[in-house]
Formats: C-alpha cells, sequence, structure tokens
C-alpha cells in the first residue's frame, strides 16, 4: 500500500479525481501530501476501474493538479477508540484538539458502523428523567430512544439540550455509569463554548466527548462527524457498559452538507435538491440508538435541528420525524411569551413513552392523564379560535374554563425555570392539579378508577 | 459453468460491470469476494449494471461478479411462519447467530432450517395425474397452521412413487413425478419462486367477505375485503405504524405477513416481542403462529428494502395458493418508493415528479394488483389482502405515492395531524377516508350481523357529516345560538366520536370489538339519539338533556361492556328509557 500518485485529473469543491489508481476499493481513505508539508485526508465515493472520484474532508484548498501526493491506506474511515476519549475533544473527523494528545488504542473501528439487528435489539423500556415537565409528563424520554428537537432559529434548543444532559445525569442509580458523547455540526462557536460551560459547571466535563465541526470548519468534514461519534457512543456504551447519551447538533448542518456535496458530484437531485438517499443516510444516523440484549449500557440520541423557516414539513424535519421515535416540537409564539421551555406539546411525541410509563415505572395514571392533557391543551386551541372570531365574552362556560386551563397550563406547566428540576410525582401531581379546573365530564380519557383516585375538581369560590 | 464478470464502476449500491457479460435481466448474482447479493437491473452491450442488496464499501474494481444461474427467489417451504427475515429471506435470527448483534456482510445462510424434521402426511398415491399446484403433503407448520406442500405450478405429470408418512426434511424427496416427456423428476417439500414474478391462479372473483380487524372505525365505516387493498396514509405521528399493528393482531386472517420497509429497528423488536407474547382470540395460538415479519429496517441497506415488499408478497402468495386467508401489512411504502428513487437517482435516470423514477405508477399498479380472492390452481380459494402504509412528505396527501397510489387502491384510510394531535385515535379521518368494498360487502353484513348494519352505518355516517357542517357555523359565531336540534346532532355526534370511532387499543375489552359489540353500540347511539330528538322537538332545551350523564353513559360503553357480556346493552336501552322519562316528568 505504499504506491504514491502524484497530481491530480481534476478538482470541483471538495472532490477531486484521481486516475491510474491501482487496487483502491469504495469507500476507502486516502491520504494526502500538499506541498510536502500540508496533510489532508479523503474518501474515495465514486470509482471507475482506475478513476477514483475523492471527496476531501479537510476541504481541497490549496491542491493543485500537480502539488498533491496521494496515498491510499488500505482501509475505510476508521477511529481509535479508547475509554480515555471522555473529557476529550476532537475535531470533526476525530482527530483531537484540546492539546492533549493523540489517542492511543489498537482498538479502531470502522466509522460506518454495521445495522443493529432487530431480533437482538431490546426493545428500551425504562425512562430518563429530565426534571421538565413537558417531557417527563408528556413525551417521556425512554433510554435508548432517538428524540429529536425540532427548533428554529433563535429558539432555546441548546438551553433545553443543557438542562437535560445536567438534570439526566443526576440519575438515581448512581452505580450507572453516564457519559455524553456531543457531536457539533456546522454549529456557531459561541454554541459549542456554551455547551463546554455548561459540561463543566454540571460537573459532567470529564464524562463528555465533544467532536466539534464549527461553522467555519470544512463542509465535507461535518458529513462525518456523527458517524465518528456515534462509533464513539457504540463503543462506549457496548463495550464499555455505559449509558451514553449523544447530542447532535444541528442536523440541518449535516443534510445541507449532503445537499452541497451531492450537487458538486453531480447527482440527480430529489426534493429541494437534497439527494436521493437523505432518508438512507439520516436513518444510518438515527438507528445507531438502541440497546443490545444482554449487554448492559445503551445509546440514547438527542438530535437537534433547526427547521429551515420553522417549517416542520422540510425535508430535514419531515424525514428525520419519519425515522426517530418522537420528537420535540419548540414552538415560536410560546418563546415570544417568554415561557420556557416553548415545547408545543400538540405535535410532539414520544413513541416509546407508553412501554415505558405506567404502573411499575411511573405511575398507574400516567397514560391516561397524559392522554387527557393532550386532549384538554388541543380544545384550548379551538377555544382560543373561537375566541378570535366571537370574543371571549361570548364563548361558553364550559369554552372559557379551557381558555384559563390553557393559560394555567403553559405558565405552570410546560414553563418552568432553567434550574429547575421537577421529580416525576410532582410533574403528575400538577398536571391533575390543572385538570382540576376543568369540570370532570370534560375528562374523557380517563379509566374511570384513575378518575376517581386522582381527580380533584377546584374549589370555586361561588 | 457460471456466467463471471469483473467489476468496473462502484456508485453506492450499484455498481457496473464491463462488457457483454451474458447475464440475464433480474438474475441473482454474487459479487466480489466477500460474495455480496446483487440484481441484474440493466443490461447494455458495453455495461452490466447491478445492484447490490448490501452495503458495498470495501468493493474493489477487478473483483469478480458470478452469476447464479436463476432470477432473485425466494424459498418455499414449511418454516417461513414464526420467522423473521430480512428483505431478501434471510433469517435475522440464524445472521445473529453466527455474526453477533451487529449485521456484517456477505452472510450466508439458508434461508429455512433444513436439518429440522417435519411430520409430512402425503395425500397422494402412486398412478394418480397431478397438476400444477395440486397439493402433495400436509405438514403441521406451527400449532396454528398446515403447510401444504405443493407441485411447481409450472409442472404436471403421473406419481410413480410416494415415500409413506413421516418425518422429512425439507430437501428430502417425497414423491417422484413422471413428467409427459416421460423423465421422472424428485419433489421436496421445497420450491423456490422468483420475487418479481407473481404466481399464477386459477381465476380471480369480486370480494365479498370482509377482512374483520376488529377496529370499528375500520370493521364498520370503511371495511376492507379480504383480497382487498387498502392504503394508509398519515404524517409522521399521526399512528400509521399502530393502526397496521393493531390491523396484523386482530384481523381474521389465516397468515399475517408483516413487511418492515425502512422502518425503525425498535419497532420490528416491539412486534418480535408482542406477538410472541400475544394469543390469537380466535384460536388460542399464539400470534407469531401464524406470522412472518420481514424487517428491512431504514439503515439496512436499501436495495434490499426495495426487495423486501417482493419477498413479502410472494410468501403471501404461496401461502395463498394453499387455500388461506394472508393479509399483508407493508410498513412503509413510501420507504419502498424512496429506494426506488434513490436507485434511480444512482442509475442517473431522467426524474418524474419530485425526482421519483417516471415508472413509479406502474410499479405500485403492479404490487397491489397482486392482491386478490383466488381460486388457485388446486382447485381451493385463497386470499391475499395488502394493507399499504403511505408516509407522504411532509403529510402532504397530494405528493405522487400518495396519490398514485390511491389509484390503485380501493379502500382509502386517511390519517389525520389535528386528530392526533389531540389524541384522537386510530386518527382515521371519517371525511376524508373511502371505502369502495361498501356495497360488495353489504350483503355480507346483511347475512351475517344485521339487517340494519348498512342503514345504521350510514345513519352514523350522515350525522357526522352533519356535525362538519354545523362546525363551520360554530367557527363562526359559537355553539351557543344554535337552535336545540342541531346542538343534539353536536353531542350525538360527540358521542360517536368519542364512544365509537375513538378506540383505545391498550384497554382490554376496546383493542378488539366484535361485530356484534360493533352494531350494538351503533344501536344504542341511535336510539339514543331517536330518544333525545323526540324530547327537543317536544320543546325540551338541550341544557336539561345534556344535566343528565347518558351522553356520557353511552360513550363508557366502549370500555364497560366486555365483548362477552352483549347482555349489558339490555340495561343501557332501560337507561334511555328512563331518562326519557324523567325528562318528560320533570318538565312536565
Amino acid at each position: 500500500m505504499s504506491i504514491e500518485y502524484l497530481g491530480l485529473s481534476s478538482i470541483n469543491g471538495p472532490l477531486i479525481a484521481l486516475e491510474g489508481v491501482q487496487g483502491a476499493f469504495f469507500d476507502e481513505i486516502v491520504e494526502f501530501v500538499v506541498n510536502g508539508s500540508e496533510r489532508k485526508i479523503g474518501r474515495i465515493v465514486e470509482i471507475y476501474e482506475d478513476r477514483a472520484v475523492i471527496q476531501v474532508f479537510e476541504g481541497s484548498e490549496n491542491m493543485s493538479l500537480k502539488n498533491t501526493h496521494t496515498k491510499l491506506t488500505g482501509h475505510p474511515m476508521e477511529i481509535a477508540l479508547s475509554p480515555d476519549m471522555l473529557g476529550r475533544t476532537f475535531n470533526g473527523i476525530g482527530q483531537p484538539i484540546d492539546d492533549l494528545g493523540p489517542i492511543v488504542s489498537t482498538l479502531k473501528r470502522d466509522v460506518n458502523g454495521l445495522p443493529l439487528n432487530p431480533v437482538r435489539r431490546e426493545y428500551p423500556r425504562n425512562y430518563i428523567h429530565t426534571g421538565i415537565s413537558a417531557i417527563d409528563g408528556l413525551t417521556t424520554l425512554i433510554r435508548g430512544q432517538k428524540l429529536p428537537i425540532f427548533s428554529g432559529n433563535g429558539l432555546p434548543h441548546d438551553q433545553l439540550a443543557a438542562q437535560i444532559v445536567k438534570q439526566a445525569s443526576l440519575g438515581e442509580d448512581s452505580n450507572e455509569q453516564f457519559a455524553v458523547v456531543f457531536a457539533a455540526m456546522g454549529v456557531k462557536h459561541d454554541v459549542a463554548d456554551f455547551f463546554r460551560h455548561t459540561f463543566e459547571e454540571s460537573g459532567v466535563a470529564d464524562h463528555v466527548a465533544m467532536f466539534l465541526n464549527l461553522a467555519n470548519d470544512p463542509v465535507v468534514e461535518r458529513l462525518i462527524t456523527p458517524k465518528v461519534a456515534l462509533t464513539v457512543a457504540e463503543y462506549l456504551a457496548f463495550e464499555q457498559h455505559m449509558h451514553i447519551l449523544v447530542i447532535l447538533t444541528d442536523m440541518t448542518s449535516f443534510a445541507e452538507a449532503m445537499r452541497e456535496v451531492s450537487s458538486s458530484k453531480g447527482e440527480i437531485p430529489s426534493r429541494k435538491g437534497y439527494p436521493g438517499y437523505l432518508y438512507s443516510e439520516l436513518a444510518t444516523i438515527y438507528e445507531r440508538a438502541g440497546i443490545v440484549q444482554g449487554v448492559e449500557g445503551s445509546v440514547t440520541q438527542l438530535p437537534i435541528l433547526t427547521m429551515p423557516n420553522d417549517d416542520i414539513t422540510h425535508p430535514i424535519p419531515d424525514l428525520t420525524g419519519y425515522i426517530t421515535e418522537g420528537q420535540v416540537v419548540l414552538d415560536r409564539p410560546l418563546h415570544g411569551q417568554s415561557i420556557y421551555p416553548p415545547i408545543n406539546i400538540l405535535p410532539s411525541l414520544s413513541r416509546l413513552m407508553k412501554d415505558g410509563i405506567g404502573a411499575g415505572y411511573t405511575r398507574e395514571d400516567h397514560q391516561d392523564l397524559a392522554n387527557q392533557l393532550f386532549s384538554a391543551y388541543a380544545k384550548v386551541g379551538d377555544a382560543r379560535n373561537l375566541a378570535s372570531v366571537i370574543g371571549e365574552d361570548e364563548l361558553s362556560p364550559i369554552d372559557k374554563k379551557y381558555l384559563e386551563f390553557g393559560k394555567e397550563f403553559e405558565e405552570r406547566y410546560i414553563g418552568q425555570g432553567p434550574e429547575e428540576n421537577r421529580s416525576m410525582i410532582e410533574t403528575l401531581d400538577l398536571g391533575w392539579e390543572l385538570l382540576g379546573r376543568l369540570p370532570r365530564e370534560e375528562l374523557d380519557r380517563v379509566d374511570t378508577k384513575i378518575l376517581d383516585k386522582y381527580y380533584k375538581p377546584l374549589e370555586t369560590e361561588s | 459453468m457460471l456466467k463471471t464478470g469483473t467489476i468496473y464502476g462502484i456508485n453506492g449500491p450499484v455498481i457496473y460491470l464491463k462488457g457483454n457479460t451474458g447475464f440475464s435481466m433480474s438474475e441473482m448474482v454474487y459479487v466480489g469476494k466477500q460474495q455480496l447479493v446483487g440484481e441484474v437491473i440493466a443490461l447494455d452491450k458495453d455495461i452490466t449494471t447491478i445492484q447490490v442488496y448490501e452495503e458495498t464499501s470495501g468493493l474493489r474494481p477487478g473483483e469478480e461478479v458470478v452469476a447464479s444461474g436463476g432470477a432473485v427467489s425466494v424459498t418455499l417451504a414449511p418454516g417461513i411462519l414464526n420467522n423473521i427475515f430480512d428483505g431478501i429471506e434471510r433469517p435475522l435470527e440464524r445472521i445473529a447467530e453466527s455474526g453477533g448483534a451487529f449485521i456484517t456482510r456477505g452472510v450466508s445462510v439458508d434461508s429455512l432450517d433444513r436439518a429440522k424434521k417435519w411430520d409430512a402426511h402425503i395425500t397422494v398415491s402412486a398412478g394418480q395425474y397431478l397438476h400444477g399446484g395440486d397439493i402433495i403433503a400436509e405438514v403441521p407448520e406451527t400449532h396454528a397452521i398446515v403447510h401444504k406442500c405443493m407441485i411447481p405450478p409450472d409442472m404436471e405429470g403421473t406419481v410413480v412413487d410416494t415415500v409413506p408418512d413421516g418425518s422429512y426434511t425439507i430437501d428430502e424427496p417425497l414423491i417422484t413425478l413422471r413428467l409427459q416427456d416421460g423423465t421422472e423428476k424428485q419433489l421436496t417439500m421445497t420450491q423456490k419462486w422468483p420475487i418479481r414474478v407473481p404466481r399464477p391462479v386459477h381465476h380471480r372473483f369480486p370480494a365479498s367477505v370482509p377482512l374483520i380487524t376488529g377496529q370499528r372505525i375500520i370493521d364498520t365505516m370503511f371495511p376492507i375485503a379480504k383480497g382487498g387493498t387498502a392504503a394508509i396514509p398519515g404524517g409522521f405521528g399521526t399512528g400509521k405504524t399502530m393502526t397496521q399493528h393493531q390491523i396484523a393482531k386482530w384481523a381474521d386472517a389465516d397468515i399475517i405477513i408483516y413487511i418492515g420497509c425502512g422502518e425503525r429497528g425498535n419497532e420490528m423488536t416491539q412486534v418480535l416481542e408482542e406477538f410472541g407474547e400475544l394469543t390469537d382470540p380466535r384460536t388460542g395460538n399464539p400470534l407469531m403462529a401464524r406470522t412472518t415479519l420481514i424487517a428491512n429496517t431504514s439503515n439496512m441497506p436499501v436495495a434490499a428494502r426495495e426487495a423486501s415488499i417482493y419477498t413479502g408478497l410472494t410468501l403471501a402468495e404461496y401461502y395463498r395458493d394453499m387455500g388461506y386467508d394472508v393479509a399483508i401489512m407493508a410498513d412503509s411504502t413510501s420507504r419502498w418508493a424512496e429506494a426506488l428513487r434513490e436507485l434511480s437517482g444512482r442509475l442517473e435516470e431522467m426524474p418524474a415528479e419530485e425526482g421519483f423514477p417516471a415508472y413509479l405508477a406502474s410499479r405500485l399498479s403492479a404490487f397491489y394488483e397482486r392482491a386478490g380472492m383466488m381460486h388457485n390452481l388446486n382447485g381451493t380459494d385463497g386470499s391475499v389482502t395488502i394493507i399499504g402504509a403511505v408516509s407522504p412528505q411532509g403529510g402532504d396527501f397530494s405528493e405522487p405515492v400518495t396519490q398514485n397510489t390511491k389509484r390503485f387502491v380501493r379502500c382509502f384510510w386517511g390519517l389525520d395531524k389535528s386528530l392526533a394531535y389531540s389524541r384522537h385515535f386510530p386518527a382515521i379521518h371519517w371525511l376524508t377516508s373511502y371505502s369502495e368494498y361498501l356495497n360488495d360487502l353489504s350483503h355480507w353484513y346483511q347475512d351475517n350481523v344485521s339487517q340494519k348494519f348498512v342503514d345504521y352505518r350510514n345513519r352514523l355516517m350522515a350525522l357526522l357529516n352533519q356535525e362538519s357542517s354545523l362546525l363551520e357555523i360554530v367557527k363562526l359565531i359559537g355553539s351557543d345560538v344554535l337552535p336545540d336540534d342541531q346542538k343534539l346532532v353536536l353531542e350525538i355526534a360527540r358521542v360517536i366520536r368519542l364512544g365509537f370511532l375513538q378506540q383505545n387499543a391498550f384497554h382490554k375489552d376496546d383493542t378488539c370489538v366484535s361485530m356484534e359489540k360493533q352494531f350494538l353500540m351503533m344501536d344504542t347511539i341511535l336510539y339514543l339519539y331517536k330518544q333525545a330528538r323526540t324530547l327537543v322537538t317536544m320543546g325540551h332545551p338541550m341544557s336539561v338533556l345534556k344535566a343528565e350523564n347518558i351522553f356520557d353513559r353511552i360513550i363508557a360503553i366502549k370500555y364497560d361492556v366486555p365483548n362477552d357480556r352483549l347482555e349489558l346493552f339490555a340495561q343501557y336501552h332501560r337507561d334511555i328509557d328512563a331518562f326519557y322519562q324523567r325528562v318528560l316528568e320533570k318538565n312536565a
């Protein structure tokens, strides 16, 4: 494998073509030496006989058709793995950037990963307590789940993710090892700094592996960042038996990078210019969450994506929603009313919730209560629409009750402090307290026995 | 001597071979040193194009591709049920045993267990003349299903010899057949069939029996016939998968083929776990005893995702040929369509709408047309029912997959986002959904449930339609100003929505409801409407009627009356009468 090729045939953005290559394989990693000093790496993305198309991770700056030496490495994109990666910071392709030296390990793994066999998956059942009512009560996060935060620019998704990390880390099972793998793709410097500070403040910094591809880092590099991060997460979870929370931010930049590269490859675009394989690519990332049967440890994913123009039907949130097990949607009008976290519960959902709550997990009334809150809050929306047409005074008494309920619900149940850590029982009881504002016959989603036990109508002055 | 070719180019799951290889279209090939499975998808004098069913990273130009001599096929024999396969019929359990929790590439495992011995009862004897499709042996495959081994559809001849009843593997010969050209052929339990070719039938006949699913909005409002086709479109979170699971659990089909096509891994695990624990209410056997899962999750290779739909269909047709009613759940056909788009893009074909290839519509129609109620070659009757989930982009039903699917299915269960947001499940919207089978099935309902069934169903629909137009007015002026008879329509429609259409999959009595209970529920709701309307026409205001809790009592019937205690309905009629009297007396 020591043949070096001098020169290139063409350079087009991050893609270069090399001719006369012998023995290269699809997906192989190549090393470049530019001008005798600068090192870059790239990946073979297309190959025709002796002509290889290579994607350069660091970008093709300074490369010319003559000054580049290319060497085949004989292996696909790999990363060295070690438990020492916790507490360290890496760039988007997994090279340390914290001046603490390289990761020394003989164990190397292909970052593309392999699909987890459905018959060896363990169905996720244990909930993660986040201390945030809107999540714990209504879209419960389950260990081994992939639950994205759908957000928009300017909304506090970073604070929310940070709060989840802080509060989820203080789990009751203190003997279980908890760690965070943080992958940033195309995020701003201050966002990365914000997360770093949060990790330090909450004392988890030595349990975090950070992979940073910042907004001004090469675009191609961020295509590999989530894969590198997830390879590390899988290693820590399934081989070091830790419970790993993976934060991927911002998946929109990842998809944008894919579109950019696809377009320079001259591929046929499908929706909004994104390549046809956007779904498959996103799926290979999101599906790398879960639990393996008989193995201690889990990978839970919390991807963050900013919906372009707050549009949930845009291909990126749309395809994400089809792969992930629910979503937490942030809402601009709620944010405008200074409600934190501004979670719009109606489109939010946790698919795995139903099996991880209830008697034996949280409390017997959890599912019914959640259904009733969703249903009641949906009616609040109807009542508000009506009020905006005919005026609040003209509403029927029951609609007025709903308006009141809606206001309280948003301010007290959804809204809470960024430092506030509510227990599950507090969250559930608060739900019943708010439902007490509605007459009993309105509560049609709750089993009669549960109603008898938990429902207490609010005493009115009259 | 098998034909071979040499890899020239690689682009994701698509590879190119140089020169005329002599391969044939749709032929299965083994690619490279790792023997990855692939299929020929285009031939040219200079270039042969192959799609590979596994990840191609690590392949090099110059590696050899070997033809298999046959089209991509499935192995058909006992052992298919109570099993989980990937998109090209490789058993995932075996893959896990050989390669661990993660699926490695180039795994070579047999589709079915070739060492296991099955008890076979031979049903033919020497001297008998057999036609294609005739049954030669019966094998109890699971507690629920007797597997009927058939001779391949394209073969006929005289039985020369048979083995005695006993235990045999799927590879041991059972009978010897002298074909018309005089050659003798030994037949085993196994046959192979190419996945893209429909298995032949004698003729198809019109649908006349409903597939009873135990789901009220389906069975009563928008029924599907055995041998019918239905689509369940809905944005994410509207409950497509949940609806499919419910049907797979409770439908009165003999066999369920559940195809998880490009969906979540955890969901397949859930089906595996749950179906293993649940019992079929009709036979008392575990649900898995009648179920086969095809799992090609979204992170498994895209080409195999495309094939998984056909693999499932072929398995279904095989059981249909034995005379069984088979139902296919395809979750989701959009992922399959996207796999077509992805491969089409790699082939640099000219895209049509939204980047989908122009042949999307013809592929979809070919898929749904393989459903039907059939008279089989061997004289039995069987059916294949296809229920396909559609995941429209952005929840927008005007996108190409939904639109084209609508052209080829006769039953449309449109899931609605706002219903799902208010946690009204199943979120099938009664105004956008339809079933063209309603007329075909009305005789069955009249003969088997009640003469009044169709009439009642239509009256419920009429009330729901009235509600929807009244709500338009309510949106503008509020409900207080409506006259009392219209308020009553709103109230009864509420009872229908909450008490009848909404169904709780997690409640033991509500998850699956018998036709009889469905009818009695309608009967009770309409009786309440009749009595209440009389009161309203007599001038009793709605506020008085509503003060009684009778409406909420009727809503709770779904929980309060178990399926096996239908005599309780009589009490509800008495309660409605009592309510009627009370209102009369109080306001006399």
